[in-house]
């Protein structure tokens, strides 16, 4: 399952449970899967059309009165095109708004680079106060929205468009913001992934296996706050970090992990991620795999940091 | 009605004071809001000073927010912030912030300052009352510049089109904006039938006028199943004859020997409303 599918049928769970949940989108609820909600509950359900700046100023108002506004659209568009909304109606005033994203990343394939966000996780990291999250399955997504109706303060998720294995099979996993899970232990190298790149992690360590390199394996699903426990843990533990993901390298989850490594126990890092570039059209494998997200360019990270390592 | 002008006079001193004291900040767009904000916050409103957070409160949203002095004045005129906090505008610590910031002054409905984001606030606010069946109202004045701004007329057609009828766009338009005339900037006619074509009612009145401010008010409020737009024709600077329409006092304060003799002149006002 995807996790905007996971994000949709969230939303119907929280919408049962929570009178004051409320879902805003523009024009894009058939593919944010907010439709789900629309369903269910017509009259919470907010239509704004393709008009996201007035969405999130509306959520910022229905939040000041009492409300858990919930305002979903493609990643690219609800960050950029609203940034200063996010700011001035959600950051600022610290109003009760959760903005959930789907089509995050370059995964969402052949629609190319307009439709791809791969800055999304420095904007919502650098909005003072909110929590960033980026999900890797669909029992994360699922627990992290839960946790997000229930936090009272901005959250940012992203979710993305591709169906994407499961990570956690058991459904009730406990999660909270700001602690990392750790999928794999090893001691040699830590791979660091959240979203989609948490699989290729997993995959990247199972190669390092086979030579003998054992990793560890966390998913950091929250990015701000960033679980630096685990960082330093990991830091001291393996000696070596690998950060993964599918945004640019600028001011993502590295530049978080960089930033509490740096700060409490500095080791050689290597960061995978998008260079300083937009991509193009074609399938998500492929671009994943063009654009250097795939586990064998993981296990390349990996064998250069450890050759700094020593 | 004659108190009313006594209250919007008294605003407008210490409008002039406090950016006078504070040696920045934005006269111009102040004084020609301060007849309308006393006739919201003295007359129209259904509020409470000794409870900022009543649930059933209507809320005025300041979009134009670099004309919070007008607001302060306001609120200590009203009981929501002492007056010994006048001199305080804009200094550190203060919580007479340069542009509104709710996180200092709870009676602030938003924090504003970018322009084109209070009307869609405003909507927020006016479709949690629609969906809690509370019958408080909203009323958002921007400036007439920020009709400039894109995200104004996607509010604009999204209240139109759900017929908001709680809510209540104020333009302040008092002609002038930070570097020239607006006709000269980017010209915003025909705008009545600009908020008209986006299914807004639209009243046009004298914004100095207490009479037609409070029948436009009234107005909107009888006015069912459309959101209502005022376009309140005003004079940047209104009352202080050497701010009246300079367009050097949209965002810079007066002396204090300007202060002075803006000060007289509005207590020569004052005398003559008797």
């Amino acid at each position: 399952m995807a996790t905007r599918d996971a994000y949709g049928k969230a939303l119907v769970e929280l919408g049962r449970v929570n009178p004051n949940v409320l879902v805003l989108d523009a024009d894009l609820s058939k593919s944010t899967k907010t439709n789900l909600f629309a369903k269910e509950f017509p009259g919470r359900f907010i239509e704004c059309g393709i008009a996201e700046a007035n969405m999130v100023g509306i959520a910022g108002g229905l939040a000041a009165a009492g409300k858990i506004p919930f305002v979903s659209s493609f990643a690219c568009f609800l960050m950029n095109k609203a940034f200063d909304q996010l700011r001035i109606a959600v950051a600022y005033p610290k109003w009760n708004v959760k903005v959930v994203t789907t089509h995050g990343g370059i995964s969402i394939g052949e629609d190319g680079p307009s439709q791809q966000s791969v800055e999304d996780y420095a904007l919502a990291c650098a909005l003072p106060g909110f929590v960033v999250t980026s999900p890797a399955d669909e029992t994360s997504t699922r627990a992290l929205v839960l946790r997000a109706a229930e936090h009272v303060g901005p959250v940012y998720m992203r979710t993305g468009r591709p169906r994407v294995p499961i990570i956690y099979p058991d459904k009730n996993e406990l999660f909270e913001f700001g602690r990392a899970k750790r999928l794999l232990d090893g001691g040699d190298v830590t791979l660091i992934g959240c979203g989609v790149t948490v699989a290729e992690c997993l995959k990247a360590a199972e190669a390092l296996a086979q030579s003998g390199i054992r990793a560890r394996v966390l998913d950091m699903h929250t990015l701000k706050p960033v679980d630096r426990e685990a960082v330093a843990a990991a830091a001291r533990d393996t000696g070596a970090i690998v950060c993964v993901e599918e945004h640019l390298l600028d001011g993502g989850l590295g530049s978080q992990v960089a930033r509490a490594a740096a700060e409490l126990a500095p080791v050689p890092m290597e960061f995978v991620g998008i260079i300083d570039t937009y991509a193009e059209s074609g399938t998500p494998d492929e671009l994943l795999e063009k654009y250097g997200l795939t586990a064998p360019h993981i296990v390349r990270a990996a064998e250069r940091v450890l050759r700094r390592k020593k | 009605m004659i108190e009313l002008k006594r209250t919007a006079n008294r605003i407008r001193q210490d409008v002039v004071r406090m950016i006078g004291e504070a040696g920045s900040g934005h006269p111009g767009g102040s004084l020609s809001a301060a007849d309308i904000v006393t006739a919201l916050y003295f007359n129209e409103m259904r509020h409470d000073p000794a409870r900022p957070d009543w649930p059933d409160r209507d809320r005025f949203i300041l979009s134009k927010g670099h004309a919070v002095p007008v607001l302060y004045s306001a609120f200590m005129e009203a009981g929501y912030l002492s007056r010994d906090l006048l001199p305080t505008l804009r200094k550190l610590g203060s919580p007479l912030q340069g542009h509104p910031d709710r996180r200092t002054v709870p009676a602030l409905e938003a924090s504003t300052g970018s322009l084109g984001n209070g009307l869609s606030i405003g909507l927020g606010y006016a479709l949690a009352a629609r969906l809690d069946n509370r019958d408080y109202r909203v009323y958002v004045m921007m400036g007439d510049g920020e009709n400039q701004e894109g995200q104004v007329w996607e509010a604009a057609m999204w209240a139109g089109y759900q017929k908001i009828d709680n809510i209540v766009a104020i333009v302040d338009y008092n002609k002038q904006q930070l570097d020239n005339w607006v006709a000269k900037i980017l010209d915003l006619e025909p705008l009545q039938a600009k908020w008209a074509a986006f299914n807004w009612h639209t009243i046009v009145i004298d914004g100095h006028d207490m009479s037609q401010i409070l029948a436009a008010l009234r107005q909107a409020r009888e006015t069912k199943g459309k959101p209502t737009c005022i376009i309140a024709n005003t004079v940047k600077g209104k009352g202080v004859s050497f701010m009246e329409n300079n367009v050097e006092f949209h965002g810079i304060a007066p002396t204090p020997e300007q202060v002075k003799q803006a000060i007289s002149e509005l207590e020569r006002e004052a005398a003559n409303l008797g």
